[in-house]
């Protein structure tokens, strides 16, 4: 078990250095330097000059590459030549907002999914399942983007209950906060319920069909008892995984949401130093996404093998 | 000889069988039906469309739907939405199957490879893939096309290359399991040439897996197609998209709802059907899956 413990986190601190130096190289290869964006009044090339040195731009490759990961490391991204500011001031800035909208995201998925996934298992090809699952491929299919546009059509411009962007920190008014970040929450949960659900569904249906749920119907306990203690305790260990693996999907979905309700999270950071050709900011958000990524995706991994012991068995004689 | 005759019969019955189950179910076929019209609507955009879909006409614009002969009314620039709509069918389908098509062809001997030689081929090539998989898809797509520029052909390099790594890790599990199997084994001790093993005899067999993960592949790419038009990384005016109509929509919601409603609906409806039918297909190949 500790050597594949060990196996796992080492073959993540390799994928993420790795990563790094794709990181590194990219965004080098971005068109326009970010000389040319930051000197867009004067074209001197004195002053093209000085910026590039000034940022160490005009240094070889390999060195810029180590200075930068050293700082890296050590959480310094450098400072975004757009802003001035450093970029992990910008970085711990954002991260809050994009954080509460996952959360609140996840929020709805589990409430949406798991009860949805629940009813659709209980008389698979059911009308119950039928719409269960028709629905869950609508969330599947509605893309991010348009179906935020959809709700600020309706509930923005139409009724005007919801503010159609913006954003209010959750601080001084928790209220006003909240109002911003429902629909951006329900869009970007809309399709991790989907995937939820189905993931629900078809481990209660496994589960309804074991010899432990034959036993609780034998005691004679109520359907409902036999579901949510027997039959949906046991499936939510995979519902779990799921969900830890839909974090791609949900930093994927934060970019787009975030764009379409102008809220200034880490995605729209990512796509403004896009836009901007802010190299340092777009290189710290990218590796942070990744790190994020990794490490996310590295924990579900080993919770599942420890959980599973055939995985934990076949992985130890690795 | 006759053994292959055998095994192409039996695969030509597992595949009237596959068909029926493709086609019991209602959903599937609507999917099904869904996509053609789709694909018919791309083929024919030049005879069905009422209008020039990028002639301005500044005499109409922002036009409600049914007005003055636009059906679906007009946008900023007075242009028709409904010939927009048709021929945006044709980025949406070259980007969506093309890039999906173009990444698979490329994945699948790469994850034949990995799959058959393990050792270093395998510790190398499964490397990469963790690199890029260690970047979400989208975060990914959003780069390569900011490297590359926005055109229609970057979204499909872009798209096409950030789907390359999750093929590849299909085909490369696929594979080591059928390595072991016994007709394999046979092939080898035979003195069977690698490349008749690999691609006569363990291809066809894990093509299955491989053709389902396409099938779901496409609706998730015309997604990112569109959502790199709307972010304006992909398809570039006045060419008709659906992700660009959504993105000039934006700014015109209070006036012309009907501008932001259209395209999603022809997006949604397109992968909708996409989704349905690759769900069918993978119930129809792999009844043992779900």
């Amino acid at each position: 078990m500790t050597r594949l413990v060990l196996y796992r986190v080492g073959s993540a601190l390799i994928t993420l250095l790795l990563a790094s130096i794709v990181v590194f190289l990219a965004v080098r290869a971005l068109p326009g330097g970010p000389a040319e964006a930051l000197s867009a009044e004067s074209n001197d090339p004195a002053v093209l000059k000085a910026i590039n040195h000034k940022y160490g731009f005009d240094q070889p490759l390999v060195p810029q590459y180590f200075r930068w990961l050293g700082q890296a490391v050590t959480g310094n991204f450098g400072t975004s030549p757009n802003s001035g500011l450093s970029v992990s001031s910008t970085l711990l800035n954002d991260l809050p907002v994009t954080l509460e909208l996952a959360v609140l995201a996840l929020l709805v998925a589990v409430v949406i999914g798991i009860p949805a996934g629940v009813l659709s298992a209980r008389r698979p090809g059911g009308a119950l399942d039928s719409v269960g699952s028709t629905g869950a491929l609508a969330g599947l299919s509605i893309p991010h983007f348009w179906f935020g546009i959809l709700l600020i059509l309706g509930l923005s411009v139409e009724l005007k209950w919801l503010p159609a962007a913006g954003f209010v920190p959750i601080v001084p008014d928790p209220l006003g906060n909240l109002e911003h970040m429902l629909m951006p929450a329900v869009v970007l949960g809309t399709g991790i319920a989907a995937v939820v659900m189905r993931q629900t569904r078809s481990s209660v249906i496994t589960a309804m069909s074991s010899d432990y749920v034959r036993t609780a119907r034998a005691k004679g306990l109520s359907e409902w008892d036999v579901i949510g203690h027997h039959a949906l305790r046991n499936s939510l260990i995979t519902v779990v995984t799921v969900i830890g693996l839909q974090l791609g999907a949900l930093i994927g979905g934060v970019v787009t949401v975030e764009q379409v309700f102008g809220i200034p999270g880490v995605g729209k950071l990512t796509l403004d130093s896009v836009y901007d050709r802010d190299y340092p900011t777009l290189q710290g958000v990218v590796l942070l996404t990744a790190l994020g990524y990794v490490v996310t995706n590295l924990i579900v991994d080993l919770v599942y093998s420890v959980l599973n012991p055939r995985i934990r068995v076949a992985g130890g004689a690795q | 000889m006759n053994a292959l005759a055998v095994a192409d019969s039996g695969r030509a019955l597992a595949r009237r069988k596959a068909r029926r189950r493709l086609t019991a179910r209602p959903l599937s076929v609507i999917g099904l039906v869904g996509v053609v019209v789709v694909v018919l609507v791309a083929l024919l955009a030049n005879w069905i469309s009422p209008h020039d879909p990028t002639l301005p006409n500044f005499g109409q614009v922002l036009a409600p739907p049914g007005a003055g002969g636009h059906l679906l009314g007009t946008d900023q620039l007075g242009r028709d939405v409904l010939s927009r709509l048709f021929y945006g069918s044709r980025t949406t389908l070259v980007a969506g199957v093309l890039a999906t098509v173009l990444g698979t062809l490329v994945a699948v001997p790469i994850g034949l490879v990995a799959g058959y030689f393990r050792g270093w081929t395998d510790v190398v090539i499964s490397r990469l893939v963790d690199v890029v998989l260690a970047f979400p898809f989208l975060i990914f797509a959003v780069g390569l096309a900011a490297i590359l520029g926005p055109s229609l052909r970057n979204v499909v390099l872009a798209l096409g290359v950030a789907q390359i790594p999750g093929v590849i890790r299909v085909v490369r599990g696929e594979v080591f399991a059928q390595r072991e199997l016994e007709y394999v084994q046979a092939e080898v001790v035979n003195g069977t040439p690698t490349r008749t093993i690999m691609f006569r005899h363990i291809l066809p067999n894990v093509l299955n897996p491989v053709v389902v993960q396409t099938s779901l592949a496409v609706p998730a790419t015309i997604v990112g197609a569109a959502i790199l038009s709307f972010l304006g990384l992909g398809v570039q005016p006045p060419t008709a998209d659906w992700g660009t109509m959504l993105s000039d929509a934006e700014n015109y919601l209070g006036q012309a709802p009907w501008l932001g409603v259209f395209p999603g609906v022809a997006i949604f409806l397109t992968t909708l059907c996409f989704n349905l039918f690759g769900d069918g297909l993978r119930d129809a190949l792999d009844p043992t899956a779900r």
